[in-house]
């Protein structure tokens, strides 16, 4: 059973690295700067998913923490890229 | 004689209060008590049966430095003089300087000077001496450019300064090896064993270094060119400090390391043949000066020059001669540069060319200078000192004992002395006639002197008057101090006792007739002088060790801001290569040099295919960051490198380490686009390939190295980790499972508290940067 468990984990460890890689090559050619932001965000989802099999892996619950901030940066970081590349800047300056 | 030393300065401090009189009375006179009181302090000590006295008193013990007190008869000599002469110097400048001069500043560096003088002569410890050599430097520098308004002052001052503290110092790392040779900071015992010094394998050095400091002292070829220079002093300074007492304290330690170094051929080598070219040629530059002081200035040369001489002959009878010398020479010299004073501040021009028939004007003074140039050019009168002295060179320097030398050189040095020393004389009786004659005789011309001439104030007459009595009282009789004072001095130089008549008429001997050529050649010289003058055009001509000193300040400074300015061109990337390059090349030398390279696979855990992989993304994403051209792009794939480490860290097991990293790599990032909103386009890099290639090279080489350490750290493992007590402690002190958060808060909780100052200091250094803003500098 085990077994079974840990060549699953693995192989899906080895396709995510394999997704990373590939997403590194969208984040490194472009062509545009959205596609970069986009493929970081990928990269960072595929992120979680690996930290995730890794705790399966050791196996442990300490890496749960790590998942869940991964999430909440991945969504504060694309929003902030989002709004730099759309105005050119991440806080506004008050309208007073 | 700890209160006598210190006595001048002691009153310097009180100096400045007195300012507020000097309206009423000269501050001079008051500072004249103090080198009178010293004076007669030091006379009681005159007599036949006068014994070496020495105090001591403790200033560092733990060094074996302390105020040790010799008074032998050679700093009696030395002592009186600077007394002696220093109570006429304070007199007559009361009456030279005006009251509207800062005259505390004049009179607290003079008594500075003072105690640095009476320091230097009276201290038997090597190290209390150096102190008080380079006050006496630095007194100087600040007495020579006393009218520091005037820019040749302030040249003179420095040209000083650096020469004689070059010997100083240089002076000082003899005296340490002398120490360290002798184990004694004492001169007196480093006399008990000058044998142990002579047969030293330092002794060529320890010698080179203290001569080296006698001589920039005293003036002696070639570095003689600070004291012309220095004659933008004051009159009563020069007189005091470049005639009679500073300039004698190269002479004082050559004549206090003479029963050490006397031993060695070398000394009268370098001290005779040195002293005796100084003689030379500083009388022959003398003739063509036409400044009154600069004629005085090469003429004090040249008799330093003699009075070295005569000391490297080394016989009893020279040095007799030398003692005797200084105590003439510092009475004529004294008076003459008073004279000179005196000329200059009643007609205000010291060149000889725009004086003239001044002898009907100034009676006194002519007079007074007669006796003075006369006395120093050595003419046969029998109140003249200066004829004794010279006669009794002449008779040394016929009498040079080479019959133990070893070099050829010695025994040419001995055959030709006797002509220099003719030839020395020669030009210094031209010049000295010269000074005489071309100032107070001849024409008068009173339209060229911005003041009328008169006879000088009797106040200032006083002191030249009291020297001259003093060229004439040894003039009449020679050995009026003879056993009772000058013996002890030249028994302390010579170690043994000297005792030598002084006659005038000593019979037809060699030294007469060279004193009559001397005179004959002399007069006749001087007279036609305005014929072969045209010489000097061809020697010294351009040639003068004065240009020597501009070029070589002037390139030591072109040297040094050239070295500066070819590594410190201000570019970062320059100072990076040179930071990196450096480390590199001392640490591959270090690990070439003791083989540290080492290679232990024993205790490697096995590589995992996904490690590979998240490497190899980190690898590819890092090195396309260098190649990047869009500024975003750059930022966001070096995103990618965070994240892959904060995945490496959650591979090894580091969840705390991951967390953090995925924290701080988000902020960075979007610090790094909140920054780069503001800064222009990353520019198309415009290097040469060569600078490329140097980048590449560095930082190839500096990756290679790093690597190299990091395998090599870790094959070289000395001992064991310490992490396995935090782990098996970690529960039971620190109270949690948590093994990185118990470290950090609690095994070492400093650690953590300076990093969260560090924070803080980084949080307000950024409010500050960007809230506090020099309104006038943003415009």
């Amino acid at each position: 059973m085990n077994d079974v468990l840990n060549i699953v984990t693995i192989i899906c460890i080895l396709v995510i690295t394999i997704s990373i890689t590939l997403l590194l090559y969208r984040v490194v050619k472009g062509p545009t700067n959205p596609d970069r932001a986009v493929a970081l965000d990928a990269i960072g989802i595929n992120l979680m998913a690996a930290a995730g099999l890794v705790a399966i892996l050791l196996p442990t619950t300490r890496l749960n923490d790590v998942i869940l901030l991964i999430g909440i940066l991945l969504f504060i970081g694309t929003i902030a890229l989002a709004k730099y590349l759309e105005k050119g800047v991440i806080i506004d300056r008050d309208h007073d | 004689m700890l209160f006598a030393v210190f006595l001048p300065v002691l009153l310097a401090l009180f100096i400045p209060l007195l300012s507020k009189w000097k309206d009423k009375i000269h501050t001079g006179f008051f500072v004249m008590l103090a080198p009178l009181a010293i004076f007669i302090y030091f006379v009681s000590f005159i007599g036949t049966d006068f014994e070496p006295v020495t105090q001591s008193y403790n200033w560092i013990p733990s060094l074996d430095i302390s105020f040790d007190f010799y008074l032998d008869g050679l700093s009696l000599l030395f002592v009186l003089l600077i007394s002696g002469i220093g109570t006429l110097v304070a007199l007559y400048s009361a009456y030279y300087l005006h009251g509207s001069e800062r005259l505390h500043e004049f009179y607290v560096y003079l008594l500075l000077f003072m105690t640095a003088m009476f320091g230097v002569v009276l201290s038997d410890n090597v190290f209390v001496l150096y102190s008080f050599w380079e006050l006496t430097s630095i007194s100087s520098f600040l007495l020579i450019g006393y009218w520091n308004f005037k820019e040749r002052s302030r040249y003179g001052a420095l040209k000083s300064m650096l020469i004689t503290v070059f010997g100083g110092l240089s002076m000082l790392g003899g005296l340490i090896l002398l120490t360290v040779e002798t184990n004694t900071t004492s001169i007196q015992e480093m006399i008990a064993q000058a044998d142990v010094i002579l047969s030293s394998n330092y002794f060529g050095l320890i010698f080179t270094l203290i001569i080296i400091g006698a001589f920039t002292k005293s003036a002696q070829f070639p570095f003689h060119i600070w004291l012309p220079d220095a004659m933008e002093a004051p009159t009563p300074v020069s007189a005091y400090l470049h005639s009679a007492t500073m300039v004698k304290a190269g002479i004082f330690l050559v004549a206090r390391f003479t029963p050490i170094f006397s031993g060695s051929e070398w000394f009268f080598i370098i001290v005779s043949g040195i002293g005796i070219l100084t003689l030379c040629w500083a009388s022959y530059v003398a003739v063509r000066q036409t400044d009154l002081k600069g004629i005085l200035a090469f003429s004090t040369i040249s008799q330093l020059g003699m009075i070295m001489a005569m000391l490297g002959f080394g016989t009893k009878a020279a040095i007799y001669a030398a003692v005797f010398h200084i105590l003439n020479h510092a009475t004529f010299k004294g008076s003459l540069f008073m004279v000179a004073g005196i000329v200059d501040h009643e007609t205000g021009s010291r060149d000889i060319r725009k004086l003239g028939g001044l002898a009907t004007l100034m009676p006194i003074s002519a007079t007074l200078a007669f006796f003075g140039t006369f006395s120093m050019a050595g003419v046969p009168l029998p109140f003249l000192n200066g004829f004794y002295s010279k006669e009794k060179f002449f008779d040394a320097s016929l009498h040079i004992d080479v019959a133990n030398a070893n070099l050829w050189i010695s025994e040419v040095l001995a055959q030709a002395i006797p002509y220099l020393a003719v030839f020395g004389s020669i030009f210094t009786f031209v010049y000295s006639m010269y000074l005489v004659f071309g100032t107070f005789t001849g024409e008068k011309k009173l339209d060229q002197l911005p003041v009328k001439p008169h006879e000088a104030p009797i106040g200032m007459l006083i002191s030249p008057i009291v020297l001259v009595l003093g060229v004439v009282i040894i003039g009449l009789f020679p050995n009026l101090f003879n056993n009772s004072f000058l013996a002890h001095t030249a028994e302390a130089i010579y170690g043994e006792p000297v005792v030598t008549d002084i006659h005038f008429w000593h019979g037809l001997i060699p030294a007469f007739y060279m004193s009559v050529v001397v005179v004959v050649v002399g007069a006749i010289l001087a007279i036609i002088r305005k014929s072969w003058s045209g010489i000097y055009s061809f020697i010294p001509g351009k040639l003068s060790f004065n240009k020597v000193y501009d070029y070589l300040l002037d390139q030591s400074e072109k040297t040094s801001r050239k070295i500066t300015n070819s590594y410190m061109n201000g570019s970062l990337r320059r100072y990076m290569i040179l930071i990196l390059s450096a480390i590199m090349v001392c640490t591959f030398t270090v690990i070439f040099l003791t083989n540290g390279f080492a290679w232990d696979t024993s205790d490697l855990a096995p590589i995992t295919l996904h490690e590979v992989l998240i490497a190899l993304a980190m690898a590819i994403a890092a090195i396309s960051t260098i190649f990047t051209k869009n500024k975003i792009a750059a930022i966001l794939i070096l995103g990618v490198v965070g994240y892959g480490l904060a995945l490496l860290f959650v591979l090894y097991r580091a969840p705390d380490l991951a967390l953090t990293q995925l924290v701080v790599e988000t902020i960075t990032v979007a610090l790094f686009l909140l920054c780069f909103y503001h800064l222009p386009n990353l520019r198309e890099r415009t290097e040469l390939t060569s600078q490329k290639l140097t980048n590449a090279v560095i930082s190839i080489g500096f990756g290679l190295l790093m690597t190299v350490v990091a395998i090599s750290s870790h094959s070289t493992k000395l001992f064991d980790t310490i992490s396995g007590y935090f782990l098996e402690t970690s529960h039971d002190i620190g109270g949690g499972d948590n093994v990185v958060n118990v470290i950090l808060v609690d095994m070492r909780g400093i650690d953590t508290l300076f990093e969260i100052v560090v924070l803080g200091i980084a949080a307000l250094g950024i409010y500050g940067l960007i809230k506090l803003r020099d309104k006038k500098g943003a415009e």
